[in-house]
C-alpha cells in the first residue's frame, strides 16, 4: 500500500512536469495525434496503420472501458478534461484530436 | 436485421465460455441450504461467492420477523409508495438507518441498483459536473447517462487524478459532485476517503459514498468507510444496500441535506416501482438490530478474511491489493478463469467468475466473498481446492514461494 502511494506520488510529479513543458508553449496537432497513436499502439489489429481516419473502436482490438482509460491518459497529457457523454460521439482519431485541441484553446 | 445482432460479438464470447461445459452466469442452485452451502449439481457446494458478510440470510430472528410479517400485513405492497401510500414500518426503517448513521434524512429504495440510479441522477443536473471513479458500479455509470450534467472520470482510488479534473473545471459555475464506493466489489479495495474528502472540500465539491459492500464491515460500529475514516460528517450522502450484509434486498440513501424529501417526488427509481414487502422490510429492520447488537460478526468477518487472504497469498496467488471481504484471485486470461472456475465447481467450491467487459483494466478474476458464518475448516478446504487446481493449471507454483516459506519460518521463533 504505503510502495504504491510512492509509486504514484512519483507519477503525478513525472506528469506535472511534462504539463509545466507543455504549458509554456502551444500545443501542435502532430503532437496530439502523436500521443494517442502512441497510447492505442497496443489495440493494433495485425499490420494495419493507425492513422486519423481509423475508428477507435472498430479498427481497434479494444473495449469501451479500455477507450475511457485510454482517453484519461491523453486528458492527463494535455491538461484537459474529456466528459463522458464527448467520449461517446468520438469515433475516429482525428475526432479525438480535434476535441483535446479545441479544450485546450477553450482554457 | 435481428434486433439482437448488434450483441453478436457478446454472444460469440458467451459461446465460447458456455463450450466449456459450464455457464457461470446462469448457474441453478438446486437448493440453498445455509448462508455457506448449497446443492449445485446434486452435490453440496461451499459458498463463497454470495456477498452474504454477515451470514445473516438464515438468522432465526430475522427470518421470524419475516415470517411475522407476512402474516400481520401480506405478501407485497403492490404499488409504489407515492401511489398506494407508506406502510408504517417503511417509515420506520428509514427512521431507523437514519438513526444509524446520525443523519437526518433517509430514503429507501426496493433495489441498491435504483437507489444509487435515481439518487445520483437526481443530485446533478445540467450545468452541473459529477465525478466518478474509474472502477465505478454499473448503477453508478448508468445514472450517469440519466443526468444531464457533464460526466467526468478520475484514475481509480487516486485522490490527485480527482483534484486535477476538479482543477480544470476551473470557476465554472454548476455544482460539483463527486461519488466514490466504501469498497469496490471487483477488487475489494477501499477509497482512500480521507484524501479524498480533502480533494472535495478543497474544490468545494459534494460527495456521495457508495457503502454498498462495506456496511457492517468497516467502522467501529459497522457504518462502512465513512466511518472507519473518520468522515461521516463530510459525506453529504451515504448510499448503501440491503441485500448483502443485510440478507435481504433493497437501497437506501442517507443524508443531512434538509430539502433531501423532496427526492421522493423527483427520483423516478423511487417514485415509478412496488415498494418492499412487509416480510423484507421486517427482516432489514431486524438485521440492523443484529449488526448493532454484534458487533463480533465484524471481528469474525476479518478474522475469516485473514484466513483466506493470507493463505491464498501464501501459495502464491495474486490477489487484490489490499484484505476485505471481497477477496479477488487474478487469472491471467479470461478462459482459464472460467476454466478455473470450473473445477472449483466440480471440487464443491462456489465462486464467482469475473471477466472483461464486466472488469477493471480487462482483468479475469476469480471473486471470492467472506462471510462470518464461514467456519475455519470450510476456509481451509477453499484454500486447499484452489491451491490444488492452481497448481494443476500452472497459475502458481508447485511448492509455496520462497518468500513466504522463509516468513513463515521466521514467525515460529
Amino acid at each position: 500500500m504505503l510502495r504504491e502511494a510512492t509509486n504514484s506520488i512519483v507519477e503525478n510529479d513525472d506528469i506535472s512536469d511534462t504539463l509545466v513543458t507543455i504549458d509554456r508553449g502551444a500545443v501542435t496537432r502532430a503532437e496530439v495525434m502523436g500521443e494517442i497513436c502512441h497510447h492505442l499502439a497496443p489495440f493494433q489489429i495485425g499490420e494495419k496503420p493507425i492513422n486519423g481516419a481509423t475508428v477507435i473502436t472498430k479498427d481497434l482490438a479494444i473495449d469501451s472501458l479500455a477507450v475511457m482509460d485510454m482517453v484519461m491518459e491523453i486528458e492527463d497529457r494535455f491538461d484537459v478534461s474529456i466528459p463522458m457523454n464527448v467520449v461517446a460521439e468520438i469515433y475516429t482519431v482525428d475526432e479525438l484530436a480535434d476535441t483535446v485541441l479545441k479544450l485546450r484553446a477553450k482554457r | 436485421m435481428g434486433l439482437l445482432d448488434r450483441h453478436a460479438g457478446l454472444v460469440a464470447l458467451y459461446g465460447e465460455v458456455r463450450a466449456t461445459g459450464a455457464d457461470p452466469f446462469q448457474i441453478r442452485m438446486e437448493r440453498v441450504l445455509s448462508p455457506t452451502e448449497a446443492i449445485i449439481n446434486g452435490k453440496k457446494t461451499l459458498l463463497v461467492g454470495t456477498n452474504n458478510y454477515f451470514g445473516l440470510t438464515f438468522d432465526p430472528s430475522c427470518m421470524e420477523a419475516a415470517i411475522e410479517a407476512i402474516r400481520a400485513e401480506g405478501t407485497g405492497t403492490t404499488g409504489s409508495r407515492i401511489a398506494n401510500g407508506s406502510y408504517s414500518e417503511h417509515v420506520s426503517l428509514e427512521e431507523e438507518i437514519a438513526a444509524f448513521y446520525g443523519k437526518k434524512h433517509c430514503m429507501v429504495f426496493t433495489t441498491g441498483y435504483q437507489a444509487n440510479l435515481g439518487i445520483i441522477s437526481n443530485l446533478v443536473a445540467a450545468e452541473d459536473f459529477l465525478l466518478i471513479d474509474a472502477d465505478s458500479h454499473a448503477s453508478i455509470y448508468d445514472a450517469c447517462k440519466q443526468t444531464q450534467a457533464e460526466v467526468v472520470r478520475f484514475k481509480h482510488n487516486d485522490p490527485s487524478s480527482l483534484d486535477a479534473r476538479l482543477r480544470r473545471l476551473g470557476d465554472k459555475p454548476g455544482n460539483r459532485l463527486v461519488v466514490l464506493e466504501g469498497i469496490y466489489s471487483m477488487l475489494g479495495d477501499s477509497a482512500p476517503l480521507k484524501e479524498f474528502i480533502e480533494v472535495c472540500k478543497k474544490y468545494k465539491a459534494y460527495v456521495l459514498v457508495d457503502e454498498a459492500h462495506s456496511l457492517g464491515a468497516l467502522g467501529e460500529h459497522g457504518r462502512g468507510l465513512c466511518e472507519e475514516a473518520g468522515v461521516l460528517d463530510d459525506c453529504h450522502f451515504i448510499v448503501g444496500t440491503f441485500s448483502k450484509t443485510l440478507g435481504a434486498i433493497g437501497g437506501y440513501c442517507v443524508s443531512n441535506d434538509p430539502d433531501f424529501d423532496v427526492l421522493r417526488v423527483t427520483t423516478r427509481s423511487y417514485m415509478f416501482t412496488a415498494s418492499l414487502p412487509p416480510s423484507i422490510v421486517a427482516s432489514v429492520r431486524q438485521a440492523l438490530r443484529v449488526v448493532i447488537a454484534h458487533p463480533e460478526l465484524r471481528t469474525h468477518l476479518w478474522a475469516n478474511v485473514h484466513t483466506l487472504y493470507e493463505g491464498l497469498k501464501a501459495q502464491g496467488f495474486v490477489l487484490g491489493p489490499e484484505h476485505g471481504p471481497v477477496v479477488g484471485v487474478h487469472l491471467p486470461d479470461k478462459m482459464l478463469a472460467i476454466g478455473f472456475w470450473r473445477a472449483m465447481l466440480d471440487a464443491g467450491v462456489y465462486v464467482n467468475v469475473a471477466i472483461p467487459p464486466a472488469t477493471p483494466n480487462g482483468v479475469s478474476l476469480l471473486r471470492c466473498s467472506v462471510s462470518a458464518a464461514h467456519t475455519k475448516e470450510q476456509l481451509q478446504l477453499m484454500i486447499e481446492v484452489m491451491t490444488g487446481i492452481g497448481r494443476q493449471m500452472g497459475v502458481i507454483p508447485a511448492t509455496p514461494p520462497m518468500e513466504t516459506q522463509a516468513r513463515v519460518a521466521g514467525s515460529k521463533h
